[in-house]
């Protein structure tokens, strides 16, 4: 085999493979990422109009933990001090996920407009909040009527 | 004192890995091997003062006071030293030392030796640069408390203990091939010979990486409670791209040592599995993600971090392009070829790396741009998971996969494909039998049903080649088998039992969570638990609230103890879920609280997870596969043959004994 047609081989090989992983990166970024919002955020826009699956940050409302169906299901309010957002979580949680803690919940809304979280993240310390959850609590208590209160700096 | 013999001994290790580089860029010779030896050494003793001070708890320095305690068992005190950012930068630094100093041992003296030995000077002086000024483990407090801090008592556990060093063996690891390719190019000679003495060093590595990661993976699986082992976390990504891009050198490292072809693309890939390993370093450490992994950051850290990658990248690659074009192209070959298969495997695993570079950084640009004001702040904040890397990795690696029979059994310059497809036609007929039976057993999902055909068809493909290799002289010739061929069939067997392990284990995985009061039975695919009760129970450094269930399948009956501790002192708990292995996978119990309103029932968590030890088992056996090759290296000290005379000593299938892997 002569030199160049070793390269344009080469040469080819690489574009197909490289158009083939460019076109299924572009598929997987549109259709397969959770975008994050806060419950202000959902408030404003109604749980009707989101499709896909989301991730809500907030706290854990005082109080609003619950369990569901005899127990096998966990339920709870993620509030950023303005609006709240109910989450059902089928499961057991990460040790850290208390009320009055921080947390971020992954998942798509049911037609009653309760999130039904496939994920309920929290981090495995005391004082750590996730970074999303600080930021819908920053971000509700600056706008009027925010309760500053609720935001306290994440110490990661 | 021990403290500030440590701080010192540090220091000397700087000064030594300072001589080194400077001797070995200039000069070289046996003080350059004598300084990278010492500097290894300074580096130990400084550590091994660490681990003193972690384990005699003394509290007035720092570091210790922030992440121990006297209630800590002991090998957590030791493992203690580097389970926080200081004293795993220490670790770093004597990692980076010690490659030095094992080069400095090993290596044939020579300038291919010697510059190396100065960059990675280079490197460990400013690794400890960083260590002393920025970060150092030595700290003293001027008022030592009576007691520490405790560790985060996630990471209290024997694989998480032994995580970071074997990660670091990996991803440090690389430095010194970087170091090693750097050195090629300053010399100007990137060839067989380079190619020869690299490999063991990136084998090395890279095996080690295997293992780290798959500890890490071990630790999620049981320690997190939550049954999964990869979460395609950025930190977790952070290792695999380095890890992808090794297992493509070591690849094109056979290439470039057998034939002398692609050197400039191995030499490209040494530097960027190093590039990337420090970009992970830069992720995890800088604090522009948060994940389980965040130790306490600061930026200071990061943009330090970011300068030293942007240095050493940057040299790199200019060190690259003014010699690069002075590579001489290596002998022609066919696209049906060994070297032709060996392009496709490098192909498609850097292509894997730069679709996990892309769903690990596309959030954080975007966080970024949304801070700066150039997106709209909910554009800007979105995450990446598992289906986005399922649906873009799954096709590289199955047509990667598909080819791997057939590339390891291909000969080199031009091969024959019909022959093979004789030997390889059973395999086929096998992947595609298991993958109906596992569609019928599993619930005709496709992502499982390809999965399996993937693996079994490696599986078998690799066993069909080892029997070609052997022919028909049955067990001794199996067993005389060169070292190389064990260690290639091993790992490449270990990735078709971790493929298969991998999508049986995510595809059929079942969990439930049931509300059980005391005497009461919950059943699940073919088990039954029955809840005893949960008492109190001291452990030496938590109070831990432990279950008893009765555990009942085909007869055999054993009571399992799933736990919660809570450490008062670090005010978290942990879940410890009780695990039944069986043949088939795991049985795998956690106990939740207390049901609310419901006095004296718990939530209970049944897990199965089919054949999960194929997960772990086939990484394990990738990286034997890697240090066989590695004692197959350092055996064979062989001078190197050129291609032509490795071709008339006919390297073809019909003399399986000679055929290289």
């Amino acid at each position: 085999m002569r030199k160049r047609s070793q390269r344009l081989w080469l040469i080819g090989a690489a574009a197909v493979l490289v158009t083939g992983a460019g076109a299924l990166a572009v598929v997987g970024l549109q259709g397969a990422v959770a975008f994050f919002q806060s419950p202000s955020d959902i408030a404003a826009k109604g749980t009707a109009s989101y499709h896909q699956s989301i991730r809500v940050g907030g706290l854990i409302e005082v109080g609003s933990q619950k369990h569901g169906d005899g127990g096998k299901l966990l339920t709870f309010t993620i509030t950023d001090g303005k609006h709240t957002v109910p989450v059902v979580y089928e499961g057991i949680p990460p040790d850290m996920v208390k009320e009055g803690k921080g947390v971020v919940a992954e998942g798509k809304f049911d037609a009653s407009g309760t999130l039904v979280a496939s994920r309920v993240l929290a981090k495995h310390d005391e004082n750590y909040m996730p970074k999303e959850a600080y930021d819908a609590l920053k971000r509700a208590s600056e706008e009027e009527g925010g309760d500053a209160a609720y935001v306290k700096e994440p110490t990661t | 004192m021990i403290a500030e013999l440590g701080h010192l001994l540090a220091f000397f290790a700087l000064a030594a890995a300072a001589g080194q580089s400077v001797l070995g860029l200039t000069s070289g010779g046996e003080t350059v091997r004598r300084l990278a030896v010492a500097s290894g050494m300074f580096s130990l003793l400084a550590m091994i003062t660490l681990i003193i001070c972690f384990v005699r708890l003394d509290f007035s320095v720092a570091l210790v006071a922030e992440n121990s305690h006297t209630l800590k068992p002991l090998i957590y005190r030791i493992a203690g030293a580097w389970g926080n950012h200081e004293g795993s930068m220490l670790l770093w630094c004597l990692v980076m030392a010690g490659y030095g100093a094992a080069a400095g041992l090993f290596m044939q003296e020579g300038k291919l030796r010697d510059r190396a030995l100065g960059v990675q000077g280079l490197l460990t002086t400013a690794s400890f640069a960083y260590l002393l000024f920025v970060s150092s483990p030595f700290t003293r407090l001027i008022d030592a408390p009576f007691d520490g801090g405790g560790m985060n008592p996630l990471l209290q556990d024997p694989a998480v203990a032994l995580h970071p060093p074997m990660l670091y063996l990996g991803y440090v690891g690389m430095s010194f091939v970087f170091s090693l390719a750097a050195s090629g190019l300053i010399n100007g000679q990137i060839d067989r010979e380079w190619a020869k003495r690299t490999r063991p060093w990136a084998l090395f590595a890279w095996s080690s990486l295997t293992i780290g990661i798959a500890l890490g993976a071990i630790w999620a699986y049981y320690e997190l409670g939550w049954g999964g082992w990869w979460f395609w976390d950025p930190v977790e990504n952070a290792s695999f791209m380095p890890w992808l891009v090794g297992a493509a050198l070591i690849h094109s490292l056979i290439v470039t040592e057998k034939r002398g072809g692609m050197s400039a693309w191995t030499v490209f890939l040494a530097v960027l599995a190093f590039v990337l390993a420090l970009l992970g370093t830069f992720l995890v450490r800088s604090g522009v993600m948060t994940s389980v992994h965040a130790f306490a950051t600061d930026p200071t850290r990061g943009i330090v971090l970011l300068v030293g990658l942007g240095l050493a990248g940057g040299a790199a690659l200019a060190l690259f392009a003014w010699r690069a074009p002075m590579l001489k192209p290596g002998p022609e070959f066919d696209p049906v070829s060994r070297e032709g298969a060996l392009v496709l495997n490098n192909l498609f695993l850097s292509v894997a790396a730069a679709l996990v570079l892309v769903g690990t950084v596309t959030p954080m640009i975007l966080q970024w741009l949304g801070d700066t004001g150039m997106i709209s702040s909910e554009a800007a904040s979105l995450s990446i998971g598992e289906p986005y890397f399922q649906l873009t990795l799954a096709p590289m690696v199955a047509i990667l996969l598909l080819f791997m029979p057939l590339a390891q059994a291909a000969t080199w310059r031009k091969a024959e494909v019909s022959p093979l497809m004789k030997w390889l036609a059973p395999a086929a007929v096998a992947a595609v039998v298991a993958a109906l039976i596992a569609m019928a057993m599993g619930g005709w999902g496709l992502w499982l049903g390809f999965g399996v055909l993937v693996g079994v068809w490696v599986v078998f493909g690799v066993g069909f080649d080892v029997m070609r290799r052997v022919g028909p002289g049955g067990a001794g010739r199996f067993f005389r088998m060169p070292l190389t061929v064990w260690g290639m069939a091993i790992a490449h067997l270990g990735i078709g039992i971790f493929v298969i392990g991998a999508t049986v284990e995510t595809a059929t995985r079942t969990e439930r969570t049931f509300p059980l009061k005391p005497g009461e039975i919950a059943e699940m695919g073919g088990w039954t638990y029955e809840f005893l009760g949960v008492s109190s129970v001291d452990g030496p450094n938590y109070t831990a609230l432990r279950a008893d269930i009765k555990v009942t399948h085909g007869g055999s009956t054993e009571i399992i103890q799933p736990e919660t501790r809570s450490f008062p002192l670090a005010r978290t708990s942990t879940t410890e879920v009780a695990i039944r292995k069986t043949l088939t996978g795991d049985v795998y119990v956690a106990l939740g609280d207390q049901v609310r309103d419901v006095p004296g029932s718990w939530r209970i968590r049944i897990a199965q997870h089919p054949l999960i030890d194929w997960v772990f088992g086939g990484a394990g056996l990738i990286a034997i596969g890697g240090f066989l090759s590695l004692a197959a290296r350092i055996r064979a000290r062989a001078p190197v043959t050129t291609p032509e005379e490795a071709t008339a000593s006919g390297e073809s299938p019909a003399v399986p004994a000679s055929t290289p892997a």
